[in-house]
């Protein structure tokens, strides 16, 4: 796939690949490239399948640990076997649809959340030659699939027929809308700077070494930080997780959009949850953590889809550990946090990459000169915005009734 | 700054997932089945009969079947049937027994009244707490061999006040003891004389397990 490959092809690097020409090679050209394409669908599935199931016990696990508790523990050794007992519970109940609802739109929208979900997966460099469809503006594929599960969200609010549903549904829209501009700001530098809209490319672009040991990731830039930041705050946001779950706060509107929903369609909605969780963080290594890039030259004997997996597993545990952590923002807080903070901050951030671009061949200490413009660009708009949407509310004070 | 009170947070959490896993004062759950937390000596949960002697039980209840208890009980929960009979108590006095002695535990409000009224430390209350069963109605309404339980279970659940029933008991029955021989010196004394005061048996009620010898 990525031709100019500098580090030498080691046989684990090339395992996979060798693996799929050996089952596939003898077929015919056609052929070929169908079985191919189908190998890629199946192994997307299982992996990701199988790490959703996992996630759902790490993340119980550790939620469970940080509240002082055990976690599952009763199923099997430690409650490894917890994903298959939930997975046979739910399966096992009752698929109710209310009399009212529209059941051709209640069935379609987890159908339509989670395939969108699944197809953002195709384009993510997983490893130097994994990548399932290799396409020229992948990105801004993989950005209007994941908008689609906006609609299904909806669909599966409105369909439902129940106030609470359609309330979350149209919560729902306003955050996942709102929330929609910073997450493609904070990547338009990403592509400004790599000057490509492929995700191989963008990888590609990260792949160099500065003075010969510090990855040249965009996260290690004053803009790429920034960026990072806002685009994780926004894909919290996307992916509904704590604290950003408003759609479905349980507190205030029941289950919200899924309500209505029960057995294998909730299981649905959730299976979609993590894998669109999942498939932003795997976009945000490819953006902005160097994608299956090792992080010192001396450590790339290890295969880059090893790689790919740590990060993507670092970022899934970080979504936990802030879930662990924050309470449930109210709507209007989250609106907007989105339209006073992140996109203005998101917009200056596009001012700081032009100018990291713009001063790259300034000569020696003029360097240091750009990298303190840089900063000073990205904390002062982050501390006077900061200053600005918390003034008059924090530090809260109490006072006894008189 | 915006951002400080976050980071603040995810240390706090961070700290208590790691600490979780070296630090028994940040991983204070105790999984109940296997393990029980200590239950503190006051808790009380269903009253149950002292007897004496663990290996006769229905011989050695304290209980003489006054049934103040029963008249008393707040929610009527005790039903107790007095004996026709006499035995001898774990002194080996002659007393009247339960022969019936029930409590409907399904009724029963744990207000411990029952046990401030016994005059014989015969009632007390108890730990226990896990008694679901798959019957509401007979296995709820725990009889006399149900409910007795020896006087040194009492010690395990309840160590101070049962050290200080038995040391009160233990006075009570000197002081009746010497009362006896003092009565029999002056019975002695005054052998020539018609029988005056020798009602000895019956007993009032605020006094405890009558002399023996």
């Amino acid at each position: 796939m990525n031709g100019a490959a500098p580090i030498p092809d080691r046989l684990l690097e090339r395992a996979p690949q060798m693996l799929r020409d050996a089952l596939t090679g003898f077929l015919p050209e056609p052929w070929r490239w169908l079985v191919n394409a189908v190998i890629a669908m199946v192994l997307i599935l299982a992996v990701f399948g199988l790490l959703f199931a996992a996630l759902t016990l790490a993340e119980r696990k550790i939620l469970g640990r940080v509240q002082n508790r055990p976690g599952p523990n009763r199923t099997g050794p430690f409650g490894l076997l917890q994903p298959i007992a939930d997975g046979i519970k739910t399966l096992t109940k009752e698929d109710i649809v209310p009399r009212d609802a529209d059941h051709l739109l209640h069935f379609l929208a987890p159908v339509i959340l989670l395939a969108s979900a699944i197809l953002a997966f195709a384009v993510i460099p997983y490893g130097r030659r994994l990548v399932a469809v290799d396409m020229d503006a992948s990105i801004l594929y993989f950005f209007a699939v994941g908008a689609t599960t906006e609609l299904a969200i909806f669909m599966a609010g409105w369909s439902s027929h129940n106030k609470y549903s359609l309330l979350a549904a149209m919560r729902a829209l306003a955050q996942l809308i709102s929330y929609e501009l910073p997450l493609l700001l904070s990547w338009l530098p990403v592509v400004m700077l790599s000057g490509t809209l492929s995700a191989t490319g963008v990888v590609a672009a990260q792949g160099s070494w500065k003075a010969g040991w510090f990855p040249a990731w965009n996260v290690f830039t004053p803009w790429g930080f920034a960026g990072f930041v806002i685009f994780m705050v926004a894909a919290l946001a996307e992916s509904n997780r704590s604290p950003f779950d408003l759609p479905e706060a349980e507190s205030e509107l029941i289950a919200g959009h899924l309500t209505e929903y029960s057995g294998c369609k909730y299981v649905l909605f959730f299976m979609a949850e993590y894998f669109g969780m999942t498939a932003l963080s795997g976009m945000a290594v490819t953006l902005f953590l160097g994608g299956w890039q090792a992080p010192l030259p001396s450590l790339e004997f290890i295969p880059s889809y090893v790689w790919f997996a740590v990060k993507l597993i670092a970022l899934l545990l970080g979504f936990i550990w802030i879930r662990a952590t924050f309470p449930r923002l109210r709507i209007d807080q989250l609106t907007r946090f989105a339209w006073k903070f992140l996109v203005p901050l998101a917009l200056v951030n596009l001012g700081t990459a032009a100018f990291w671009s713009l001063s790259a061949a300034w000569p020696g200490p003029l360097q240091l000169v750009r990298l303190a413009v840089a900063v000073l660009l990205v904390a002062g708009p982050f501390v006077l915005l900061g200053r600005r949407l918390s003034a008059g509310l924090a530090p809260r004070t109490y006072a006894y009734a008189p | 700054m915006l951002g400080t009170g976050l980071l603040k947070g995810l240390a706090v959490t961070a700290r208590n997932l790691v600490g979780s896993f070296h630090d028994d004062a940040r991983y204070t759950t105790v999984e109940y089945p296997e393990v029980k937390a200590a239950l503190p000596e006051a808790f009380r949960n269903f009253p149950f009969l002292v007897s004496e002697n663990a290996d006769d039980p229905m011989g050695t209840l304290r209980c003489v079947a006054c049934q103040i208890c029963e008249k008393e009980c707040p929610p009527q929960c005790i039903y107790i049937e007095k004996s026709k009979d006499k035995k001898p108590d774990a002194n080996g006095k002659l007393q009247i027994y339960p022969a019936v002695f029930a409590i409907d535990t399904s009724v029963c409000m744990n207000c411990q009244i029952c046990v401030e009224v016994c005059p014989f430390d015969a009632i007390k209350m108890d730990h226990v707490f896990e008694i679901a069963t798959g019957d509401r109605f007979l296995e709820l309404l725990l009889n006399r061999e149900q409910l007795a339980k020896p006087n040194s279970y009492f010690h395990s659940i309840r160590p101070n006040e049962a050290a200080e029933v038995d040391a009160r008991l233990a006075a009570d029955r000197k002081a009746a003891e010497e009362k006896a021989k003092a009565a029999a010196l002056a019975k002695a004394a005054a052998k020539p004389a018609p029988p005056a005061g020798a009602p000895g048996a019956p007993k009032p009620p605020g006094e405890p397990k009558p002399p023996t010898a």
